[in-house]
């Protein structure tokens, strides 16, 4: 039996397909052998836990010329400058109150409202978006309502930049490393063609420190703590104070509170 | 049959180093941007996605189109598009190929775009698009070389590929049903959360395509020794005049919930594409442009005199490709990011080796596309006259 | 007609064997293999000179361990190493490794080069001397 050229060819293309066979296919003698023990120990014994992470921000305390918890945060995380908006990553910056709560203002709010200006960050939501849509996982939502990052895993398709009411998500348009002021080397900082966003400090939270807007905040405007907890402090602002959350008509659940 | 291919008149060979280039200089411009970073385009914070996720959103409704074919002719016995059914099925693979060409270049990690198969997540849409869309290119490849390998052999084609035909109708229907629910399940971006989206999408999709078919056959009957006939022509003719009718209606229908509701977070998104919003208009000449073409090639379809002519229904089926273009390719990525959920105002303005590489991923499209076509009419010149050869349609009837 | 056709067979065969090999004999004494250096004051200053893991396990498996640390700390918030003996580290390539391992040049670059491996770890995660220079 001849086979042709034609023959040959199919054949060299179905086995060049077969590469692609998914790992579920390999059969248990090509399997690694080695495998790494699972944790056995979860987090160091100091890490803060809680049930569903929270913050509170005064914005009676908070005052609008005032940017230190920006600059703490950024610094710390490694966040770049690269001196344009396009390419512009924040964690947290400061809005005018009418596109923080749009639709809470009117023409005759006082003057007082008018001049806020809100610190936002990552809402953490109950119910977020942003997971949702996601294709690989890259960003989830861990046990304690944090919303993560996992920047090893993330393709940078930006469809959760699309998904996110709240314009929290910065893409690393470019290698964010040479325009970082000055590098933390505790914290990671990205590679371009992934996408970033606050996450509520978790890697301060392992070690048992609050975030660092939290600490750098000389007015103690922002509170952090444990919402599912009922004798935490966050939880007596929110019932004696009157909050206001952004968006909350949407139904993603923030998890940061505005009080007034 | 892919040497047929090879060889070809001077003005093929012509056209084939033209999209080359085209090509090249696009392959050229996206190593600079694996370089670089996407900051390369004129993508931004505000408005993360461009003209790559355009192209990708119009270009699955002319593949999805393919079904305009495939339907009447498979289900209903519509003889006359017996000889073109598998342009269609080409076109629809052409138009994939763009598609995954154009989402895998916007991604901001390309090398790790296998992470959607090795941590599948059913929740997100974006993962079922990637496989209704490699479905629907190995549907449509399968079949259309099939059909069209048993139609140069003049031998039946193997039952087997009937029941992928019948897949192939409802498969078209879930690409752009799909693509659109991307935009129409997002809470925070009100210009995309709407319910007609997804039938948009599809009223949109089966007025480009046939109307980009329409042309293909004008040309190729031209120039490239194929006749489709006329009753094929025409008949797509009407297939586009309705879907465009449709597709009008339902941008109409849009208009009026946003604008008589008057709710501002919903109007401030049209009010950006027809009149400006706070003094930034970029997009608003395109917008008029895209009204009275589609209005001006509606009633060139619509009145029967003008559609026999061929040189008014040339230019009908490009007005139609055109303004579809602007509405889908341009003005409904865009603007669903402009305002932003903060209510800034970033106008997006793609860069030069943003263009460069959309061309050169429009270049590869259309050169996969010459190349089917070329094969299919050296295929066809042998067996022409019968709608899809003896042989193929005692088959399928 | 045969005859030819086995000549060329052949030759194919040759060549495709030349090239598949080439990588083997063609650098075979050019390059030696990379010396590793411990020699930072951090390893000095230990008692037990013992990584993670043993010297053997570490040399073939740290990649793998390193991906196991990886997925576990951020995604499930596992921060803790125990090893085989008992010592537990925190699951952390700048925090744990570089700590010890504080000359990337003459220790994990040396090896990787030698290697061709090109590890995209170090594109976000930072080497604390790096950034104290």
């Amino acid at each position: 039996m001849t086979s042709s050229r034609r023959d040959f060819l199919k054949i060299a293309g179905a086995s060049a397909l077969t590469m692609m066979t998914p790992a579920i296919f390999v059969p248990a003698w090509a399997k690694d052998v080695i495998v790494i023990p699972p944790g056995q120990g979860l987090a160091l014994k100091k890490a803060l836990a809680a049930g569903r992470w929270a913050m509170t921000v005064d914005l009676t305390k908070c005052t609008a010329d005032c940017t230190d918890c920006i600059a703490a945060c950024h610094a710390i995380h490694n966040v770049p400058d690269f001196g344009n908006p396009k390419d512009e990553i924040k964690w947290i910056w400061k809005e005018s109150f009418a596109s923080v709560f749009p639709g809470e203002q009117n023409a005759y709010s006082g003057e007082k409202l008018q001049k806020l200006r809100p610190p936002v960050f990552c809402n953490n939501c109950e119910n977020p978006p942003c997971v949702r849509v996601c294709p690989t996982g890259a960003t989830f939502q861990r046990p304690d309502g944090i919303v993560m990052m996992d920047y090893h895993r993330c393709i940078g398709c930006r469809l959760c930049m699309a998904a996110c009411p709240y314009g929290a998500r910065s893409m690393n348009y470019r290698d964010p490393r040479p325009c970082i002021a000055k590098i933390n080397p505790d914290f990671p900082t990205r590679s371009k063609g992934v996408v970033e966003k606050c996450n509520f400090c978790e890697e301060r939270l392992a070690k048992g420190t609050l975030p660092a807007c939290v600490e750098a905040c000389r007015q103690k405007a922002l509170t952090f703590g444990d919402a599912e907890n009922p004798r935490s402090e966050i939880r007596r602002l929110l019932k004696t104070r009157f909050s206001l959350q952004r968006r909350v008509h949407l139904g993603t659940g923030p998890q940061i509170y505005y009080l007034l | 049959m892919l040497e047929k291919a090879l060889h070809g008149s001077l003005r093929y060979r012509i056209w084939i180093a033209c999209l080359i280039l085209v090509g090249c200089a696009g392959f050229f411009f996206y190593l600079r941007q694996l370089d670089y970073g996407l900051g390369i385009t004129g993508m931004s914070r505000d408005v993360s996605w461009g003209l790559y996720i355009a192209q990708f959103t119009f270009l699955v409704g002319v593949a999805a189109s393919a079904v305009m074919l495939v339907l009447p002719y498979y289900l209903h016995d519509y003889k006359a598009f017996g000889k073109i059914t598998v342009l269609g099925e080409l076109l629809a693979v052409a138009a994939v190929v763009m598609c995954i060409l154009f989402v895998f270049i916007d991604l901001g990690r390309p090398a790790r775009v296998m992470n959607v198969l090795l941590h599948p997540q059913p929740s997100s849409i974006l993962f079922w698009d990637m496989i209704v869309l490699s479905g629907y290119l190995l549907i449509n490849l399968v079949t259309g070389w099939v059909i069209l390998a048993c139609t140069k052999k003049e031998i039946p084609p193997p039952g087997w590929i009937k029941p992928v035909i019948y897949l192939s109708i409802p498969w078209a229907i879930s690409i752009h049903t799909v693509t659109a629910f991307i935009y129409a399940g997002l809470p925070g971006r009100s210009f995309w959360l709407t319910a007609i989206m997804a039938p948009r999408f599809l009223a949109s999709a089966f007025a480009s395509g046939p109307a980009l078919l329409i042309l293909v056959c004008l040309i190729l009957r031209r120039w490239g020794r194929f006749d489709a006939g006329e009753k094929a022509i025409q008949a797509l003719a009407k297939i586009v005049a309705y879907a465009l009718a449709a597709s009008i209606f339902f941008v109409g229908v849009e208009m009026f919930t946003v604008f008589y509701s008057q709710i501002p977070e919903h109007m401030h998104h049209f009010q950006y594409l027809f009149m400006g919003l706070e003094g930034h208009h970029n997009l608003v000449a395109w917008m008029w442009i895209f009204a009275v073409l589609s209005i001006a090639a509606f009633v060139m379809l619509i009145l029967p005199g003008v559609r026999r002519n061929e040189v008014w229904l040339a230019l009908a089926c490009i007005a139609v490709f055109v303004s579809l273009w602007i509405e889908k390719g341009l003005g409904l990525v865009i603007t669903g990011f402009i305002p932003s959920p903060l209510g800034a105002i970033t106008e997006y303005h793609p860069t030069g080796p943003e263009i460069t590489i959309t061309l050169g991923v429009w270049a590869a499209g259309f050169f996969l596309l010459t190349v089917f076509y070329k094969i299919f009419v050296h295929v066809r010149g042998g067996t022409d006259g019968s709608p899809c050869g003896p042989a193929v349609d005692k088959m399928i009837h | 007609m045969k005859q030819h056709k086995w000549g060329l067979i052949l030759l194919g065969l040759a060549i495709f064997a030349i090239a598949v090999t080439f990588p083997f004999w063609y650098g075979k004494g050019k390059t030696a293999p990379p010396v590793l250096s411990l020699e930072t004051p951090e390893i000095a200053g230990l008692a037990d000179k013992k990584c993670v893991e043993d010297a053997v396990f570490m040399r073939a498996n740290h990649m793998k361990m390193l991906q196991a640390w990886r997925d576990e700390a951020v995604r499930e918030g596992k921060r803790v190493y125990t090893a085989n003996d008992g010592r537990t580290f925190e699951k952390s390539l700048t925090g744990s490794c570089l700590q010890c391992h504080s000359n990337k040049e003459h220790f994990c670059d040396r090896c990787h080069h030698y290697v061709g491996a090109a590890p995209s770890c170090f594109d976000c995660h930072i080497v604390p001397a790096e950034v104290k220079k």
